[in-house]
């Protein structure tokens, strides 16, 4: 296997808690505590675990929006976490990241085309407006959206075109890494299958790796090359995808997809 | 007769002068020790149409504009507002998705499950406390002894889960509506309290309607089936039945959507297009635009109710999907 995109070894971002009452003892919560893995490039690694796991905080971690407590993560052979904001941002540019709600991550005084010329702007790509309208154009198409629509707010558009929107704001750098938290959690099924045959689509085309964070374990099976299950802030279980579904190792693994409802197609024989 | 017999309801939003139509005549009936399970995306009028049988629409914009409900022998639609309180809460009662939310956040949980039995029998405040610990015993918190005197931010999402429906058996309801109970919980606890609801109904005999947009938890617990859309049910039949076939090209649709922890799927058979906005309107079938086998037929008339196979009904001219 060639070098990995990203190398996490020992990840540890614990959060502090004010006590209960005036004197009362601080607590450290260790949201990610000891977390490693490697993402190829043009691979799908996906976290899955319950809430609560730190599944997303590995997430923010690496995207700087949360302070790691210790570890180092290395994109290209080279340790960012310990960079300052400045020192990161031109990293910003490699490592993009897909939100859950498409509702409260688009900036809704902006039109389409301002949201989606911010990022072209602040990392150079792009001069003028005129050449950052053929790029949003593109872009736009690429994620199944008429080029028109760059006139318009955020509220015109349904949840699952807003997706789509915060997929292209990603895309249109051309980043090397995708950080996908929850991205088809808040979409109705007809339209996450739609949104989901979108990532994968972009996602093979472009050769991209992801790190896909989901708690639905379908979703992941759907999506990943291979999978990491959390649990209290630790990974469980790593591995191909088809050895987590088909042969799971640990009975949290095990535990999880035996949870899952389940539909029994046809006639079951009595 | 059923125990609960939706007939032909119609509601309807009123936005300005005119009234948008969100529920098109929608029937059916559920029995004692039955599960009926209410299927759709967002806005079809599932939500709606359990609130209607609850009689929470209350808001003057949400109107229902036809059709009737009889639960029990009465028709609820003609009762005053006091019968209709005596009701609620006691002989029917209703669980709601967030947990967060419909729990008071400043009373202990015991006093708010002992309120709603007090609300409706005449007994006093330690008895209503005794009946909460044996309610908190039933839907199995630990230590419910002590927990009556927890407070909702001193509890997980499942468990405050669990004290909602404890509220809602405690005057042991003959219907229980459950509107989305799982949707905000974990895969693990969902089969937990998914199993406690089908347990007590085991022992009570009490009618349920699961409201969700999850096909596969509808067909783990349910008797039967509605699928809905667009304010219609589209299908409706015995779970095991809807499932062996499959009549509608929207429940087609919306199974094939759904990736599978059991297999791989290269492409996931998306539905197309968009679900209609009630502004938007339509002739013919409302699923005509995002439909395979439409024709011009479907667009310009809606399909009647048929039996595709008995129990089994059907909106769609092209039930089975053949074009025959």
């Amino acid at each position: 296997m060639s070098d990995p995109l990203l190398r996490l070894v020992g990840l540890h971002t614990h959060f502090q808690t004010k006590g209960s009452g005036l004197f009362g003892k601080k607590k450290v919560i260790k949201a990610v505590n000891g977390v490693s893995f490697d993402i190829a490039p043009g691979e799908v690694l996906s976290l899955v675990g319950e809430s609560g796991c730190g599944k997303s905080t590995v997430g923010r971690t690496l995207t700087h929006l949360e302070k790691a407590t210790s570890g180092q993560a290395f994109f290209e052979g080279n340790d960012f976490l310990a960079l300052t904001p400045s020192e990161f941002r031109p990293l910003r540019r490699d490592i993009q990241m897909i939100f859950q709600d498409p509702f409260a991550s688009l900036n809704p005084r902006l039109k389409i085309e301002q949201t989606l010329a911010e990022p072209l702007f602040i990392h150079g790509l792009c001069k003028t407006w005129d050449e950052a309208r053929v790029q949003i154009a593109a872009t736009l198409e690429l994620v199944g959206l008429d080029p028109k629509v760059m006139a318009r707010h955020p509220h015109e558009f349904s949840g699952g075109q807003r997706q789509r929107i915060g997929i292209a704001r990603v895309m249109i750098l051309k980043p090397k890494l995708v950080i996908a938290d929850e991205a088809v959690s808040a979409l109705d099924v007809s339209i996450q299958a739609q949104v989901l045959n979108l990532i994968k689509k972009l996602q093979r085309d472009s050769g991209v790796s992801m790190l896909f964070i989901s708690h639905d374990l379908g979703v992941v099976r759907h999506i990943s090359d291979r999978v990491a299950v959390m649990f209290e802030g630790q990974i469980v279980e790593i591995g191909d995808k088809t050895q987590i579904f088909e042969a799971p190792q640990h009975e949290y693994t095990r535990k999880l997809l035996g949870s899952i409802p389940r539909i029994s197609l046809g006639r079951e024989v009595a | 007769m059923a125990l609960l017999e939706v007939e032909n309801l119609h509601i309807a939003v009123g936005s300005g002068g005119k009234l948008l139509p969100v529920v098109q005549g929608v029937s059916f009936c559920v029995d004692e020790n039955e599960t009926l399970g209410i299927v759709g995306e967002s806005g079809c009028g599932k939500s709606l149409t359990s609130l209607a049988i609850m009689g929470l629409l209350g808001d003057s914009t949400v109107r229902i504009t036809g059709g009737s409900i009889r639960f029990d022998g009465m028709d609820l639609l003609t009762l005053s507002a006091p019968e209709r309180r005596a009701i609620m809460g006691n002989r029917m009662a209703m669980i709601f998705q967030e947990p967060m939310t419909s729990l008071n956040p400043v009373y202990r949980i015991g006093d708010q499950i002992a309120e709603s039995i007090r609300q409706h029998q005449q007994i006093s405040r330690s008895a209503a406390r005794d009946r909460a610990v044996e309610l908190l015993t039933l839907v199995r918190i630990p230590n419910p002894s002590e927990r009556v005197d927890s407070f909702p931010h001193q509890m997980s999402g499942g468990q405050r889960q669990r004290v909602m429906i404890a509220m809602a058996l405690s005057c042991d309801p003959k219907l229980l509506i459950a509107d989305e109970p799982t949707t905000a919980l974990d895969v693990t606890v969902q089969k937990e309290v998914l199993e406690l609801m089908a347990d007590l109904q085991d022992r009570m005999g009490t009618a349920i309607v699961l409201i969700s947009h999850d096909l596969g938890v509808i067909a783990e617990t349910c008797d039967k089936v509605a699928v809905m859309y667009r304010g219609k049910i589209a299908e409706a039949a015995a779970t095991a039945d809807l499932f062996a076939e499959l009549a509608h090209p929207y429940t087609r649709g919306l199974l094939n959507s759904i990736p599978v922890v059991d297999r791989d799927v290269e492409w996931l058979e998306a539905i197309p297009g968009r679900v209609p906005t009630l502004e938007e309107t339509l002739t013919g079938c409302a699923f005509h635009p995002r439909c395979a086998l439409a024709t011009d037929f479907c667009a310009s008339r809606a399909p009647e109710t048929s039996q595709f196979k008995p129990n089994h009904s059907v909106q769609c001219h092209f039930a089975g999907g053949s074009t025959t």
